[in-house]
């Protein structure tokens, strides 16, 4: 028999009035790249202790959490990242005198260090979050990943930072072939010869901008945490999934719970080496010796979070209740064996509704 | 021989890794030795038990056991 799932008794029941929350959640592009805001509405909603309010923040009229009204009630159009925290701020304060905001979960790494200058304001409007610091997401930042692991004891690929794509010789001729190549914030190409690096190089710079960075590659299984820090250094949740179907874009598109206290271990030495705050998702590979490297760590939840909730860790629910001064007491235990199949689906609306998240920005 | 603690086993065949998220899918006769072995049986008694319960010979069977046991290992079933 497989291990049956464990309940989600860390998390208040329905014997509790239930608190009225207005909680905004970014990342609503369940795409086949997909941003985590569905995910961890999804697991809000499973929350029995909260009435919630969803407001979506998006950033292209078709992402489709958008037209999920099922799980968002209301969606407003945001900046982008590179207009600056100025005008999210007033963005944000406008969609805050309409709506009440109570919690913001911000999804994106690009939109993460705005919404942490933005914190302290935030608060003055009464607004919460459970953010990690900017020195924390400077010192996970793919470029200090290798400086980073070192000194957290963490084994981290060798990598080189390129300014320019005539720098890819000198890489790969110290990190070998297959090479990784990789975009500032997001996407990574295998690249087995210098041509194939040249041109990864010019679409990641041209999408993501400079530096890219060069990676040595290293076979194995990829192994992802999903973990939750409480900002002292302590893991309230680590739940592992191996990668069962990977797409051509290197995302899971099928995974399954793991029980080893390695990757346990890993995620609360990385947790209490750097006090995180709030979510976030080891990447890493278990080479065929073994050994376990991080390839990257991201600042906030992963697209499969509500596998967490799945297995008995609500770890979009707990955010919630940190975010809102709620105490959260550490998991300990989560199914092993659960799994997740991602799946494509056909959302139907009408074109009325993507005309007036078009026009008017909000839905 | 033992077999790891924590793989599940199904009476259908079905074995699950959770230390790595393999799973595999065994015949009746593994299945059975699965299930002998998880019952902390020694490979001398589950032979034994083998050569009263079915036809075969015994260096038959010390040549089958040997390739159960190479793709156990390699599977990482085996402590």
């Amino acid at each position: 028999m497989l291990p049956s799932p464990v309940s989600d008794s860390h998390l208040p029941t329905t014997d509790h009035p239930k608190r009225r929350c207005t909680v905004a959640v970014t990342g609503l592009n369940a795409i086949d790249s997909p941003g985590p805001g569905v995910a961890v509405i999804r697991a809000l909603r499973e929350a029995a202790e909260f009435e919630l309010r969803v407001i979506g923040l998006s950033y292209e009229a078709l992402e489709p959490g958008i037209y999920l009204h099922d799980l968002v009630d209301k969606t407003y159009q945001l900046p982008y990242p590179s207009a600056g925290t100025q005008v999210l701020l007033e963005r944000l304060r406008e969609i805050h005198e309409r709506e009440g905001l109570d919690v913001i979960i911000p999804n994106f790494d690009a939109e993460l260090p705005n919404f942490a200058r933005l914190v302290p304001r935030l608060e003055a409007l009464g607004i919460r979050t459970f953010l990690p610091t900017l020195g924390q997401l400077e010192a996970r930042d793919k470029l200090n990943l290798r400086a980073f692991g070192e000194e957290h004891g963490l084994l981290v690929p060798r990598q080189r930072p390129l300014h320019r794509a005539d720098e890819l010789a000198a890489a790969a001729e110290q990190l070998g072939y297959p090479l990784v190549v990789k975009g500032k914030f997001y996407d990574a190409t295998v690249a087995h010869t210098l041509e194939q690096a040249r041109q990864a190089f010019h679409q990641l710079s041209a999408k993501w901008g400079l530096p890219v960075i060069a990676q040595e590659f290293v076979p194995g299984h990829e192994i992802n945490v999903a973990a939750l820090g409480d900002g002292q250094g302590g893991t309230l949740s680590a739940v592992p999934m191996r990668k069962l179907y990977i797409t051509d874009k290197g995302k899971a598109w099928a995974g399954i719970t793991l029980e080893d206290e390695t990757l346990l271990q890993l995620a609360r030495r990385f947790v209490q080496g750097t006090r995180w705050r709030g979510g976030c998702e080891l990447e890493l590979m278990r080479a065929a010796d073994g050994r376990l490297y991080v390839l990257e760590i991201n600042p906030r939840f992963p697209a499969w979070i509500y596998l967490t909730a799945a297995a008995g860790q609500n770890q979009p629910a707990a955010l919630l209740r940190l975010a809102l001064g709620l105490p959260v007491e550490p998991w300990t235990t989560y199914a092993v064996g659960r799994m997740f199949i991602r799946y494509a689906w056909d959302l139907i609306t009408d074109n009325h509704e993507f005309h007036q998240i078009s026009a008017l920005g909000e839905l | 021989m033992k077999l790891r603690k924590n793989i599940a086993t199904s009476e259908t065949g079905f074995i699950f890794n959770p230390a790595t998220g393999d799973s595999f899918a065994a015949n009746g006769l593994a299945t059975e030795i699965l299930q002998l072995l998880k019952q902390d049986r020694s490979p001398a008694d589950i032979k034994t038990h083998l050569l009263n319960r079915y036809d075969v010979e015994p260096r038959q069977l010390e040549k089958d056991w040997d390739d159960l046991v190479a793709q156990l290992r390699d599977f990482q079933l085996l402590d």
